[in-house]
């Protein structure tokens, strides 16, 4: 008898064992870092440009246009810049599956070539934001407390204080910035892809772009107080963890303290 | 002073009162106790109740032995655990952010140990040592007994009676009177709750000339550098970037539109090139409203939902707030810096009752 109950009483908690960690194995699987793109721009090549226009008119000209004109269902790409570019395709978003306010962040599509040259195309046709060179990112030297207080001021709205992303209206949302590279943060800030605002380099300045790069990037390298991170969107999650794990534990505490004995109950009877 | 010889007398009236338990206040002396529990009339005679049977010893002794070592060692472990937290306490300093944040854990971490080994060795201990036999035990009625009610009406009326309470009206008054100031106090303390607020909720430190700052950097911005459309960013009042209290009403966002794409209601006198200025202060509870979409213009306040229209002078077009958020009239000055043209013309953040 007593021991059907401790094999019993052994078994509730291996389930309860098994329920974290297959809630910890899905919270890594849904919070798994992202690919990073590195992007190294250099004067672009004519060869490169033509290439580029292959690229563009095979995977990008049925919604932009044939010229990049823009068509009914997406926007002009001339003089957008090759910084737009490069933000779009190196996060794939672009080319979008489908035509919509808002692409999420994915693989690319293209090999790192191919979005170098698309980028360089669609430069080509006209000016616009340039892509940064890896210097013009680099956070070495960069103040990152004023990096915050700028990420405080104009970001972490949407971004959430810790670059968790966040929700915005009408079923659209600010992407988490967890996966973000220096650049495409910096050409996102240059260019305000989708429904983000630009913050032009005479409105925050290069440097500034740099601090706030900087306050990104070094929060990821934060420790995470207990060690689970809870997605990193402050205080509903923690509340929600603490409350469910503290009534958990208590209806587990009080079902052991109120279970019947039934050893001793049978010998009293 | 009254005569001695009145209350010597009294006494001995209750004493009248028949035998038995009479004004029993507190808790009965052990040797009563059970009288006071167990009286089953079928006891009687003041007989004690039969001895209630209870097993002397667990079942399995050597299983008892066992639970006992564990039980000692949780309560062990608890007070090492409590010796513990006053050592962390006493020896970890706390004058970092880390030291308090180690400080928080040696203290939380000690103090639930104390209680979590108390709690299991206390239950281990009521599950395996203590005898698992119910007892039932009848407590006797709360009300006391006609006798004793009486006794008191009578001890009470007597006592008022040669207090002189009841004899001496101007006593009694003046006594009452004495008392009535000291329920009043705490009402007239409320005054201190501090000044009221005056017109102070009406106005901002935006005047006519301040310079908009860009928050964080504190730079003045001109429209030439504020020029891409779809730019957004936080202003402050130059002179009060670090006025944490004057901030809390008077931040702001300017957004730079297209050409034409602002419209009334949106006061376009108070707009520079197509930039206007709005408060970032929600108009309903006062959350920092600044989620703009340059896509469709939407001001999002991230607390409740609340969507403001960006060139329709951030009319409310979702959400809980109840009015737009009050547009800062902005121009420019002879350096080309924007300026603000006058305060706020209406009251910033929530609403309150004198608004209206």
């Amino acid at each position: 008898m007593s021991f059907t109950w401790r094999r019993r009483r052994a078994a509730s908690y291996v389930v309860v064992l098994l329920g974290l960690v297959l809630v910890g194995a899905l919270y890594a699987t849904i919070t798994g870092i992202g690919e990073s793109a590195a992007a190294t721009p250099s004067t672009p090549s004519s060869a490169q440009i033509a290439k580029g226009r292959q690229i563009f008119q095979q995977t990008c000209s049925s919604c932009h246009g044939l010229q990049a004109q823009g068509t009914a269902v997406a926007p002009s790409l001339i003089g957008v810049g090759s910084a737009a570019v490069d933000f779009q395709v190196s996060t794939g978003r672009m080319p979008a599956k489908e035509p919509g306010a808002e692409n999420d962040r994915k693989p690319p599509a293209l090999t790192e070539d191919e979005q170098h040259a698309v980028t360089a195309y669609v430069a080509s046709l006209a000016g616009g934001p340039a892509m940064p060179t890896p210097a013009e990112v680099s956070t070495t030297g960069a103040n990152t407390g004023l990096g915050q207080q700028l990420f405080n001021a104009d970001c972490a709205q949407c971004h959430n204080f810790d670059g968790a992303g966040g929700a915005l209206t009408q079923g659209k949302s600010a992407p988490a910035l967890t996966a973000s590279t220096p650049t495409q943060m910096y050409e996102a800030m240059l260019t305000g892809p989708e429904a983000m605002p630009v913050f032009n380099n005479t409105t925050i300045t290069p440097q500034e772009k740099r601090d706030i790069i900087s306050f990104v990037t070094g929060t990821r390298a934060e420790p995470n107080p207990g060690g689970f991170s809870l997605g990193r969107v402050g205080p509903v999650t923690e509340g929600l963890v603490a409350f469910l794990g503290l009534l958990l534990f208590m209806v587990l505490a009080s079902m052991w303290i109120t279970a019947k004995h039934r050893k001793t109950e049978t010998t009293d009877e | 002073m009254s005569d001695p010889t009145t209350p010597a007398g009294l006494p001995e009236e209750p004493s009248d009162a028949p035998a038995g338990p009479h004004r029993v206040i507190g808790t009965p002396p052990p040797a009563q106790a059970r009288t006071m529990l167990g009286d089953r009339p079928d006891s009687g005679d003041g007989n004690m109740p039969a001895p209630r049977e209870l097993p002397p010893d667990p079942p399995d002794p050597r299983k008892a032995k066992n639970v006992e070592r564990i039980v000692v060692l949780l309560f062990t472990l608890a007070f090492v655990a409590g010796v513990g937290f006053i050592a962390a306490y006493v020896g970890l300093e706390v004058h970092s952010v880390d030291a308090v944040l180690r400080s928080n854990l040696a203290l939380g971490l000690s103090m639930s140990v104390v209680f979590l080994a108390l709690a299991v060795g206390a239950t281990l201990w009521v599950r395996y040592l203590m005898p698992h036999v119910e007892l039932s035990e009848d407590r006797h009625v709360l009300r006391s007994s006609p006798e004793d009610r009486k006794a008191f009406a009578e001890t009470f009326a007597e006592g008022a009676e040669t207090s002189q309470f009841t004899k001496r009206p101007m006593l009694r008054r003046t006594l009452i009177a004495a008392t009535l100031p000291l329920v009043a106090a705490p009402i007239v303390l409320l005054r201190d709750m501090g000044p009221l607020p005056g017109t102070s909720l009406r106005h901002t430190v935006w005047r006519k000339g301040t310079r908009l700052l860009t928050y964080g950097s504190n730079r003045p911005i001109t429209p030439g550098e504020f020029s891409s459309a779809g730019g957004m960013i936080t202003v402050v009042p130059e002179g009060y970037q670090d006025d944490q209290n004057a901030l809390a009403a008077a931040t702001a966002i300017i957004i730079k539109f297209q050409p034409g794409v602002l419209q009334a209601p949106t006061v376009m006198n108070w707009t520079v090139d197509g930039i206007v200025a709005y408060s970032k202060i929600c108009t309903h509870v006062g959350c920092p409203a600044a989620l703009y979409e340059q896509t469709t213009h939407h001001i999002l306040c991230p607390c409740h939902q609340s969507t403001f229209d960006a060139p329709r002078g951030a009319l409310v077009l979702f959400g809980p707030a109840p009015r737009p958020l009050p547009q800062l009239p902005i121009t420019v000055n002879s350096q080309g810096f924007l300026v603000a043209q006058s305060d706020f013309h209406e009251p910033v953040g929530p609403s309150f009752w004198e608004r209206g």
